[in-house]
This record gives structure tokens, C-alpha cells and sequence, in this order.
């Protein structure tokens, strides 16, 4: 069954249309990379798939597992098994990471009907998530991404996708802020977080992510449409020929449409 | 205009005879006023400014935000006697965890040596009643009424006229300790329509390092009056953290000034807490006196229903190269009312002051308001002194990355609300005070036993 299916959607940020019109569809276990350069509407992409109220979806539909997404609460869908690992994860100073991970991963274990866990289970548990982040065990104790470096904000989110385990990872520029030693470790926390059942959205503006993750299919947006899409050769060529490749062609297109 | 023949002195201009001229004409010729003469003449004049200048009105620049009305309006009884039926373990949920820690307790205003326990003190501290102060160690109570000045100010003025009952807290010079001292102000059904005027004095000798806690706290929803006033010194190189707990009944009311005299290179951490009463006040003084001084005033206050809770700080950098740190966060809901009024005064001479104040307020319901109110007057040129205050519900981007996460709104809506709080409660260096005060705000938000 397809995962997500996207047909026609379009969103706006005040008066502001950003996406025009994307269609999509993602298979479970499949890894796409959407590309585009600066205001293309990429993040946006990402941010309306999670349920930021700040978009506003004008157009178009998302069925996720079957169900309209777009009628899903932000929680709701989170429980569903989406999860947006964010450009610029939020600080939320006074609450502990691992508070909060716990409380994550419990909300999702209700909605499932699961029983929750201890904090003592849920120890356990990180324990084997840290290692797979490499991530300092001394970083549940701190305030969620208070005062972490960009690179430990990017880990924590792949921490918390490890810990809440989705059926959709959105990965929002993931990249954007990470030396090349950062870079390498989150790729291999969501290589080794990669199955059949699992998709990933990876959201980049660099095709340097995807040496690391390595796409099954690339789309590349631009002006809030997707303008071309194809193998993971089709970041090599984007990385050769810059965007004005294909967008060039887009706006073009537009005109003369 | 028929008062008794000779009661000239307690009447005031209208005429009548009010409670509080009984009150304190009770003490004066009640049998337990063994004070020293230098202390009943101390009474005795500033129960004559309180008569002259009455309680503030909210003309009153200081008490802008603030009506008393509420206070004035009642009379009170001043309980003389030891009163209460307060049970040791009843003050167990007070101790943050350690009872061990030496405590002077006083119910319903008069101390109590049953409920006390100094076993504990460390070496070179004095830990005394005001009573027994005065009476077996003078030396100790030099600088009682020296601090604060009861001149224009009604609260404090009655205090004077009142004093009676406090703790007298002395640490030696060159004595580090870690152990902090207790000073735990409780009431309980029998404080009901009566009036408290604890009055204390914290001595932290030259390059001495101490921590008191003061904490006025309720076993009864009675209203009641406590009137608190707090002097302190804090000498050249010396250390004092010094925590307010005000966790007075619902119903009661509460005016507590603590004014701190800083020395040379001294530091003072003043943390103040705020959960309690029903209209209430809190002022902090202190007066960077010595060069290379530095004063920490942090605070919390939590509301709800028809609260009112007003703090007034102030911060006189009279001296060059200090610095001063403040950080005050409320949380208000049902339709609280919070006053934060932050005032901040540099001398000409205090050339190279570095000041910061920041006053935070998180409204949870329409209905709640704040008035805060940044004062700074400075008169050096070479400063560096910001302010900054800031009024919002919860951070809707914050929210959105919870919910992201599968937190349910009620839940991430909790979780912010106490995170707001606890940012301000990780200042707090003592960690069974912080614990204990994250715990209470935790499940004050989201009925959780904690993280």
C-alpha cells in the first residue's frame, strides 16, 4: 500500500502561496530526496506534512496510510507515525530531554494502545538509542536543545527519531550547519534507523547529504511545484549544473503555459 | 474627641481608638516586654510615623499598583502568648526534605523552642529568638532598626513598633558552611483575624559564607496578617544566599521587606517564592555599599483565582565596579494580578556598574494581568545597566515541536508552562530547595510526581 500521496497541494504563509500544486507519492521503505534552491517551498513541504499552523493548506490532499492527513492534529499525526526532524530545533529551556523523549514516546505508546513505560525501561531503551546517535548519555539531563550546538541540536533530533520510530521521517535540512565528522554520524544514525517498512523525506539543498543517504528517487522543486524528478543521479547532475538547470526550465514553462 | 483620660498616645487624629493603638499599648505595659530601653524607644517613635503617615494609598508612588485597602480594613489581634497546636510532623512538607538542617520555627508569631532545633548549627554560627538576643547577647542586635529605615514607611514602621518576635542569625568571620539555616514563620486556625510583625537580623561577618532560608508558611486557609521585616549585613568579602519562601494561606495577607547592606567585594543571592495569600508584598533591598560587590535578586511568583502579589526590588549601586543580576518570572492565571516594580539606582560616583533586570510574566488566562515596571535612574556615565520585560502566553513554535513529537496539547501545553517556570528555579544553587520547588511547580501544571 502507498504510504503518502500528495496530489495537487498547495499552501500559503499569510498571503503568501508557497507551494502550488506538489504531487508526490512515497512506497514504504523508500527513501526520496526533495532538492530545490532557497524559496522554492522545500521546508514548507515539511512543515505542512508535520501540521504547522503557521502554513495554511489552500489546496489539494494528503492521504497518509490511507487516512486524509490533512485533517490530522500535529499530535495526532506524530502518533500516526510521522515525524519532522526540524531545521531549527526549538529550545525548550526547564524541561529535560529525557523527560520529554519519555513523555513523547509514552503519548505515541497510548495512542497505539500500548502501556506505558517506566523510567527505568525507558533508560534501557535509550541506552541502545545514544549509541546509535553517539550521542553523551549527560545530554538527557539538559534542558531540550538549551544551549546545544547546531550539530548536537541535528543529533538530537535523530535521537528522538531513533527513540519515537515513524513510518515517515521528514528530515528538514538536516544538513544545513553540520561540519562534514556531524554530518557522517547523523547519516549513519538514519542509515542504520532505514527498513522496509520505514520512508524518509529528505529535505536538502546540498546533494552532500545524499552521498550519506543514499536516495532511491530525487525531486527537485522550485516556485512551490515539482519541476523534475528522478534516480539519486539526478542529485550528481543538480550538484554539476546548479538548479537554473532545471528551474530555468520551470519558469519557462510557466510562461509559455 | 471623647477618648479616655490618659490615652493621649494612642489616640490618632480622628479621634478613635483603633486596634492597633490597643495592640501596642498592650505591649508596652504588657509583662512580657522585657526589651532592652533602646528598643521600646525605637518602638515607640515609629509607632509614632506609623500614626502619622498611615497605611500607603495607591497615590503613593511605591504602592501604585497595589491598594491595601484590604489590609487596613480589618482589625487585628497581636497574639502575645505561644498559641497553636503545631505538631512536628506537620511541618515535615516545610523542610524541603531536611529536617535536619537547624531551625528556628515561630507559630503564629511567637517563637516556639519546642519546634526548634539548632543540635545541628555549624561551628561560629549564632542562631538566637530576638528575645533572648537582646537580653543575653546584645552585641549580637547592635544593627537591629540600623538597615532599614521605618521613616515614610507605614509597613515597616509597625513592624518596629511590634518587634517582639524574630530570629537573629549571626555567622562568625571567616566561617564557610554549607548548612543552611532555617527560619520558619507557620500559623495555623488559631492565627485567624490576628497580626504577625516578625522582625529579623542576618549578621554574615567579613569573608564569612552562609545560607538562610526564610520560609512563612500555612497549616490553615485563616486570614491573618504577617508583617515581616528582615535586615541584613553582608561585610566585606562575605557570601549570603538568602531564600524567601512565601507559601502563606490563601486568605492571608503578607507584607515582608528584606534590606540588605552589602560590604566591600560581598555577595548576596536573594531568591524570593511566591505561591500564597491572597494580597501580598514582597520588597527586597540592597545597597551595593563597597567596591566589588555583586547582588543576585531572583524571584517566582505563581498565581491563580483573585491573587495579588506585588514584589518591589531595588538596587542601590552606590559604589563602583559592582555588578547586579535580576531575573523575575510570574505565572499568572484565573484573574491574578502580578506587580513587579524593579528598581535600579546608580550613584555618580558608581562608575563601571554592570546591571541586567529582566522581568518575565506568562498569563495563562485572559482574565490575569501585570503590572511591571522597570525604574532605572542612573548618574554615572561609564555603565552598562539593561532591562528588559516581557508579557506572552506559551511559545506556539515550542508547542508545535511538542505536539511534532505525539505530546497532546493539554500535556505540551504543562510542560511549557513549567519549563517557564523552572528556567528561573535552576538559579537556585541550593539543590533540596531547587528539587523541592521544581517538584511543587511540576505538579502545580501538570499533576505529575515529576521528571
Amino acid at each position: 500500500m502507498t504510504l503518502l500521496e500528495i496530489r495537487g497541494l498547495t499552501a500559503s504563509v499569510g498571503d503568501k502561496p508557497i507551494l502550488r500544486g506538489v504531487d508526490l507519492t512515497i512506497n514504504p521503505g523508500e527513501i526520496h530526496a526533495v532538492m530545490g534552491p532557497n524559496g522554492s517551498g522545500k521546508s514548507t513541504l515539511a512543515q505542512v506534512l508535520a501540521g504547522n499552523p503557521a502554513y495554511e493548506v489552500t489546496g489539494g490532499s494528503v492521504k497518509y496510510k490511507g487516512q486524509d492527513l490533512l485533517e490530522m492534529q500535529p499530535e495526532v499525526r506524530a502518533q500516526a507515525g510521522i515525524f519532522l526532524a526540524f531545521q531549527y530545533p526549538v529550545e525548550i529551556p526547564g524541561v529535560s530531554n529525557a523527560y520529554f523523549l519519555r513523555a513523547a514516546y509514552n503519548e505515541i505508546r497510548k495512542a497505539r494502545g500500548e502501556s506505558e513505560v517506566d523510567p527505568l525501561e525507558f533508560a534501557d531503551l535509550m541506552e541502545e538509542k545514544l549509541a546509535l546517535v553517539d550521542m553523551d548519555p549527560a545530554m538527557l539531563g539538559r534542558s531540550v536543545n538549551t544551549g546545544f550546538s547546531g550539530g548536537e541540536k541535528k543529533r538530537n533530533e535523530i535521537l528522538q527519531l531513533a527513540v519515537l520510530e515513524p513510518s515517515l521521517g521528514i528530515l528538514d535540512e538536516t544538513d544545513s550547519g553540520l561540519d562534514i565528522d556531524a554530518l557522517r554520524t547523523v547519516a549513519d544514525g538514519v542509515n542504520k534507523l532505514r527498513s522496509k517498512e520505514r520512508s524518509f523525506i529528505v529535505v536538502t539543498h546540498y546533494q552532500r547529504l545524499l552521498n550519506y543517504i543514499v536516495p532511491d528517487f530525487v525531486h527537485v522543486l522550485s516556485s512551490g511545484r515539482i519541476v523534475k524528478s528522478g534516480g539519486k543521479e539526478l542529485a550528481l547532475q543538480l550538484e554539476d549544473k546548479g538548479y537554473e538547470w532545471v528551474t530555468d526550465g520551470a519558469a519557462t514553462a510557466e510562461v509559455g503555459a | 474627641m471623647t477618648a479616655p483620660v490618659g490615652t493621649e498616645a494612642v489616640v490618632d487624629r480622628l479621634g478613635t481608638v483603633t486596634a492597633f493603638d490597643e495592640a501596642f499599648r498592650a505591649l508596652e505595659e504588657g509583662d512580657d516586654s522585657d526589651a532592652p530601653a533602646s528598643v521600646q524607644a525605637m518602638r515607640a517613635s515609629a509607632f509614632d510615623v506609623f500614626r502619622r503617615i498611615g497605611f500607603p494609598t495607591t497615590k503613593n508612588e511605591d504602592w501604585h499598583y497595589t491598594s491595601v485597602a484590604p489590609i487596613a480594613e480589618h482589625d487585628y489581634l497581636h497574639i502575645t502568648t505561644p498559641s497553636g497546636d503545631v505538631q512536628r510532623p506537620a511541618l515535615q512538607r516545610f523542610m524541603f526534605g531536611r529536617s535536619e538542617w537547624p531551625a528556628l520555627v515561630f507559630v503564629n508569631g511567637r517563637y516556639s523552642p519546642e519546634l526548634s532545633s539548632l543540635d545541628e548549627l555549624p561551628r561560629g554560627v549564632k542562631v538566637l529568638d530576638l528575645r533572648r538576643a537582646w537580653r543575653d547577647a546584645p552585641e549580637l542586635v547592635r544593627e537591629l532598626g540600623q538597615i532599614t529605615p521605618y521613616e515614610g514607611r507605614a509597613f515597616t514602621a509597625l513592624n518596629t513598633a511590634f518587634m517582639n518576635d524574630g530570629a537573629v542569625v549571626h555567622v562568625g568571620r571567616d566561617v564557610e558552611t554549607d548548612t543552611p539555616i532555617h527560619l520558619l514563620f507557620v500559623t495555623d486556625a488559631v492565627a485567624a483575624k490576628s497580626m504577625m510583625h516578625p522582625r529579623n537580623l542576618i549578621i554574615v561577618e567579613r569573608n564569612a559564607k552562609a545560607t538562610v532560608i526564610e520560609s512563612y508558611v500555612s497549616l490553615s486557609d485563616a486570614v491573618y496578617f504577617t508583617n515581616a521585616v528582615t535586615e541584613v549585613v553582608v561585610a566585606e568579602g562575605a557570601t549570603l544566599h538568602h531564600y524567601k519562601m512565601q507559601r502563606e494561606g490563601m486568605r492571608a495577607f503578607h507584607v515582608g521587606t528584606i534590606e540588605t547592606q552589602q560590604g566591600r567585594d560581598s555577595h548576596y543571592f536573594s531568591f524570593s517564592f511566591a505561591t500564597g495569600g491572597s494580597l501580598t508584598r514582597t520588597n527586597i533591598y540592597t545597597a551595593l555599599a563597597g567596591e566589588g560587590c555583586g547582588a543576585t535578586l531572583n524571584g517566582l511568583y505563581m498565581l491563580d483565582g483573585a491573587q495579588h502579589c506585588d514584589h518591589q526590588t531595588m538596587i542601590e549601586h552606590s559604589q563602583p565596579n559592582c555588578f547586579s543580576r535580576e531575573l523575575y518570572k510570574g505565572v499568572l492565571d484565573g484573574q491574578s494580578h502580578g506587580v513587579f516594580n524593579g528598581k535600579v539606582y546608580v550613584d555618580p560616583i558608581a562608575q563601571k556598574t554592570d546591571g541586567k533586570q529582566t522581568n518575565n510574566t506568562l498569563l495563562l488566562s485572559e482574565r490575569a494581568q501585570v503590572d511591571t515596571k522597570p525604574q532605572l535612574e542612573i548618574f554615572a556615565d561609564d555603565v552598562k545597566c539593561t532591562h528588559g520585560a516581557t508579557v506572552g502566553r506559551l511559545d506556539e513554535q515550542a508547542l508545535f515541536y511538542m505536539k511534532s513529537r505525539g505530546v497532546s496539547r493539554d500535556l505540551a501545553r504543562q510542560l511549557l508552562t513549567y519549563a517557564f517556570a523552572a528556567d528561573v528555579l535552576e538559579t537556585i544553587e541550593l539543590q533540596s530547595v531547587r528539587e523541592e520547588l521544581e517538584r511543587m511547580t511540576l505538579k502545580r501544571f501538570t499533576k505529575l510526581e515529576g521528571p
